[in-house]
């Protein structure tokens, strides 16, 4: 190890917070709820996320966004492991991060509940999504794929504007 | 272990064979999705359809990369790239030239209520972990594949007479190659044994009741399921089309073995 100091595990973690999630620039990958654990029982240093969605051409940025931070605060022995135990879910988004991707234009994910008839899919265009821009309740759901993989597409009736809702896994 | 009819002994072995299998469904269903990008019906469209091909070779590689992991090799990018149409375990169904957009969804529809049903019964079997997780995970995904794909089929079976015409033909085109979706062979029995997989006749008359409700539902018809049935896709006897389909997936990756992003 190069870093002569040992570094603590909270300090790990908040250089971890700077590291920005590429495609949703205001949020990180810690209160994303990407990264699950650091474990510093031996050396190297284990740092674990876990995908958001599988698709999510964003994972191998996120990947070499965190071995970058690491490097740049002086530590060389380190390794990123995906893993895929747990299943990400929108509920491990913490409130901050919902609060802020309002304010960035999209609507957060609500809290994941126990689908009826996933089929059917009555539950999810009789959900009302809020438009972020003007609190709105008149908005209709236009497609449930949007630009990336976690977004739906909605239309607000209320300021007649498009919006991304952040899909609830 | 891509050698043709090697059937698997240890547990290792059965579940990288059915993690292969997996994978290459979902990565030549992946690509012919991804054919769409630029020419779908509508620009939504365009975007879902992009969308479930993006998930889908998502899922291929974290399978890849899991067997990887168990055969000790060093990334996933072998078995996408460097095997050839007869190693290759995927099932003809998705191998088959994406035709029109009636086709294309057709096909994902049925299989993604396949895929469903396994899942669900899989998650509830296998006893390794990194597998469960990885299929909760893809799950989530596929339920939204099924019910993008199960709402086109009402909705063009059930819309203008050209619409259900194609609905209609693209049923009974793809019908010969949905036997192969049940079929098991030896290395299956053997990850049954060690519960890396399932015994798929389990589900059979579940995928076959949501299946024929939704087609019947979309003003449509069954097509007869005692036609002659596409088999042996699994073990290396593919279509033409899947020669084809991997020259232009691979070409980049053999040409320029070191090319690297920059
Ligand atoms: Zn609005």
């Amino acid at each position: 190890m190069a870093v002569k100091q040992p570094i603590s595990k909270a300090t790990i973690w908040s250089w971890l917070e700077e590291v920005i999630d590429p495609e949703i620039p205001v949020l990180n990958v810690v209160e994303m709820g990407i990264v699950r654990d650091v474990v510093m029982d031996e050396d190297p240093i284990v740092i674990k996320i876990t995908p958001t969605y599988s698709g999510c051409p964003a994972m191998n940025a996120i990947e070499m966004e965190i071995h970058k931070k690491m490097r740049e605060k002086g530590v060389h022995s380190f390794k990123v492991v995906t893993d895929f135990k747990e299943s990400w879910t929108t509920d491990w988004m913490t409130e901050e991060a919902k609060q802020k991707l309002k304010e960035y234009g999209i609507a957060p994910p609500e809290k994941t509940e126990e689908e009826g008839d996933f089929l059917t899919g009555l539950k999810n265009s009789q959900k009302i999504v809020p438009c972020p821009h003007c609190d709105s309740l008149e908005t209709k759901l236009q497609s449930e794929f949007g630009s990336t993989a976690c977004k739906s597409q909605y239309y607000c009736h209320g300021c007649e504007q498009p919006f991304e809702h952040f899909k609830c896994i | 272990m891509s050698t043709l009819d090697t059937i698997p002994k240890t547990k290792k072995e059965a579940l990288v064979e059915i993690l292969l299998r997996l994978a290459d469904d979902r990565i030549v269903h992946g690509h012919r999705l991804s054919e769409w990008a630029g020419h779908g019906p509508e620009l939504e469209e365009d975007l879902a359809l992009a969308n479930v091909a993006l998930d889908m070779i998502g899922h291929a590689s974290s399978l890849y990369s899991y067997a990887a992991e168990l055969e000790g090799k060093e990334d996933e990018d072998h078995y996408a790239y460097f095997r050839d149409d007869i190693e290759f375990k995927n099932i003809a169904m998705l191998e088959l030239p994406r035709g029109d957009f009636a086709f294309t969804i057709a096909r994902q529809f049925l299989f993604s209520a396949f895929s469903y049903f396994l899942y669900e019964k899989l998650i509830e079997t296998t006893d390794d972990e990194q597998f469960k997780g990885m299929l909760s995970k893809h799950l989530k995904e596929i339920k939204y594949h099924l019910r993008h794909s199960r709402e086109w089929v009402l909705r063009l079976g059930d819309g203008t007479e050209e619409s259900h015409k194609r609905m209609q033909e693209a049923f009974n085109e793809i019908w010969m190659y949905t036997g192969e979706l049940f079929d098991l062979d030896d290395a299956d029995q053997v990850a049954i044994e060690h519960k890396v997989y399932v015994d798929v006749s389990t589900f059979h008359d579940q995928w076959k009741n949501l299946v024929h409700e939704t087609i019947e539902e979309g003003t449509l018809t069954v097509p007869d399921s005692e036609q002659y049935m596409f088999s042996g896709a699994r073990k290396g006897r593919h279509t033409e089309h899947l020669g084809r389909l991997l020259a232009e997936m691979q070409f980049l990756r053999r040409s320029y073995p070191d090319a690297t992003w920059k």
